[in-house]
């Protein structure tokens, strides 16, 4: 019995109270985030941000008079056409990535994942360049088009790993049963894929939703995302710390929220081909 | 490698006829991918290149010059270039480190067992999620002059006498900026970790424990090299990826005060944004490109091994 008191006792120390320390770190920043934007504008300044008074006059003003909501649906479309051209693409090259070995499946695969290693930079200078010549600059396609540079690739990559985990003996037995190929593939394979489909999905949906250079570069006075509205927050709202947090709250919940929906299977994609590497 | 046999997968019963119709069939189903991406990705980028040779400013889009190397002659004897080029190395030379080993503290703990484990498992990740422009917005309010949290609580515990204006002083700047990516990255690590370590048998520690072995030695020679491929893996990826992000410096300093905090990505996006001079932007882009393929072919060549 003593002993496990003092086995209790060193577990706090070694592992709750640090755990404990970094967890600080980590969400320090968003609640303080939090703190700020529930705090009234006039208190701010005098007292610092506290819980005592809260209220939700920052995001009322955010709606209201900065229009917030135009930006969250821009916002919405870029990321949702993103999703569907993301993986609409990349479906079938999974599928043939994940069944099939032939000529040049290896340098195939590896130009899907060089392309998410190129800088940015390099890539938004042409693309500016060529939706102004499309006339597509500050349109929602634009930026769907942009985004869609990195959910393609990561995408193909993601369902090939979700893919290569479901049997082959599965397609081959659909097949005996006079199934084509793609039969096999639309009712077999995608179907037992479905959550991973999903998981990849969300996290084209949230990097999408979180993107911000391509938004500024490509996007305007018609098409601003949430995180140019951000942006523009700081530009213009300088000192108002109150309302630039709420600002910042709102921007960053559905990433959030969907993050933590999915964190278990996204994590188990991430990180799958690393610790096999 | 068994590429070269396309007969891999076919069942023996199929018919002959049809093989042909497999041969194609793989390359059919890639092709919407990678056309899709040869036109908004490998063209794009080709064009980058054939722009780095022309002189090429945006407000006067009738003079697209040839002018050869002489942008690259420019770019190496521009003092902004090198200074840029010194932050970028020195951004992912703390940076990387610094989010390795944070990461690695994380991920050990939450190896261990404790009753919160998943919860714990669970909120590590949010900086993860959060947009750039929110944790730019978050930590320049936490590192605010006159009201910022940072000043607050070093002046409490009397580390520092009077309130520094983090970002606005050049000694300054670039640290509170690499603090704010570790924030950002570290959860990237300690996930990747802690799934290597779940690889890591249970049996090897008790053999080492009847061993006798200490918790240090099970830990640098059970876990440490346990882990190596997944760390090594970690860093390229990060690497790259420190390497390319600037949107949090562009939000915080914007490069500023003065070049205190530019880096190379940073200073061809502003080139381009800014002076419109994208034939001169496009030449810092691929310089920058070409230094970064030397950490990008080590990683392909890594991952390479692993495909086959």
């Amino acid at each position: 019995m003593a002993l496990k008191r003092k086995s209790l006792r060193r577990r706090i120390l070694t592992v709750d109270l640090p755990m404990l320390a970094i967890l600080t770190f980590t969400l320090g920043p968003y609640l303080w985030m939090f703190l700020t934007s529930i705090t009234p504008e006039k208190r701010l300044f005098t007292e610092g941000p506290s819980i005592a008074g809260a209220t939700i006059e920052n995001y009322t003003r955010l709606f209201r008079t900065v229009g917030f909501a135009e930006n969250l649906l821009d916002s919405f479309i870029v990321a949702s056409g993103t999703v569907v051209v993301g993986l609409s693409l990349s479906v079938t090259a999974a599928y043939s990535f994940s069944r099939f070995s032939f000529r040049g499946r290896r340098v195939l695969m590896m130009q899907f994942l060089l392309i998410n290693m190129f800088p940015l930079v390099l890539l938004i200078l042409p693309l500016f360049v060529l939706m102004r010549i499309l006339g597509l600059l500050d349109s929602h396609l634009a930026l769907i088009i942009a985004n869609s540079t990195i959910a393609i690739p990561f995408s193909v990559w993601m369902m090939t790993s979700y893919m290569n985990g479901i049997p082959r003996s599965l397609d081959e037995a659909a097949m005996t049963d006079g199934c084509t190929r793609l039969g096999a593939m639309l009712r077999i394979v995608l179907p037992l894929c479905l959550p991973g489909i999903i998981a990849t999905g969300i996290y084209i949906f949230i990097t999408a939703w979180n993107e911000y250079l391509y938004a500024l570069t490509l996007g305007g006075r018609n098409v601003r995302t949430i995180t140019v509205a951000v942006q523009t927050l700081i530009g213009e709202y300088e000192v108002q710390w109150g309302l630039l947090t709420a600002g910042g709250i709102v921007g960053a919940m559905p990433a959030t929220v969907l993050f933590l929906l999915v964190q278990k299977r996204l994590i188990s994609g991430l990180t799958q081909g690393a610790v096999k590497g | 490698m068994s590429a070269t046999d396309p007969s891999r997968n076919d069942t023996p019963m199929r018919p002959v006829r049809r093989s042909l119709a497999r041969q194609v069939l793989p390359y059919a189903m890639l092709s919407p991918a990678v056309l899709v991406t040869l036109a908004i990705v490998f063209l794009p980028m080709l064009q980058t290149a054939w722009m780095s040779l022309h002189e090429y400013v945006l407000f006067r889009p009738k003079n697209f010059d040839f002018i050869g190397l002489d942008n690259f002659r420019a770019v190496l004897a521009d003092d902004v270039f090198w200074i840029s080029l010194r932050h970028t190395l020195i951004w992912i030379g703390v940076t990387v480190p610094a989010q390795l080993l944070l990461g690695l503290v994380t991920a050990l703990l939450l190896n261990q067992n404790f009753p919160w484990r998943p919860l714990a498992r669970a909120l590590i990740i949010i900086p993860w999620a959060l947009p750039s422009v929110v944790i730019a917005l978050m930590w320049a309010w936490i590192y605010d002059s006159n009201y910022g949290v940072m000043n607050d609580f070093l002046l409490r515990l009397g580390i520092i006498q009077s309130s520094i204006p983090w970002l606005a002083d050049p000694d300054t700047a670039l640290g509170a900026i690499m603090l704010t990516l570790t924030w950002q990255g570290f959860p990237f690590f300690s996930v990747m970790i802690l799934a290597g370590l779940q690889a890591i048998p249970k049996s090897y520690y008790e053999a080492a424990s009847i061993d006798g072995a200490s918790t240090w030695r099970q830990f640098r020679h059970i876990t440490l090299p346990g882990i190596s491929g997944v760390l090594v893996t970690a860093v390229l990826l990060r690497v790259i990826w420190v390497a390319n992000s600037f949107d949090v410096i562009f939000v915080m300093t914007g490069g500023g005060p003065g070049y205190a905090t530019y880096t190379l990505p940073l200073y061809a996006f502003i080139k381009a944004r800014t002076n419109l001079d994208f034939g001169y932007g496009s030449a810092l882009a691929v310089t920058f490109t070409i230094l970064l393929m030397i950490i990008v072919v080590i990683y392909l060549r890594r991952t390479g091994k692993a495909l086959r």
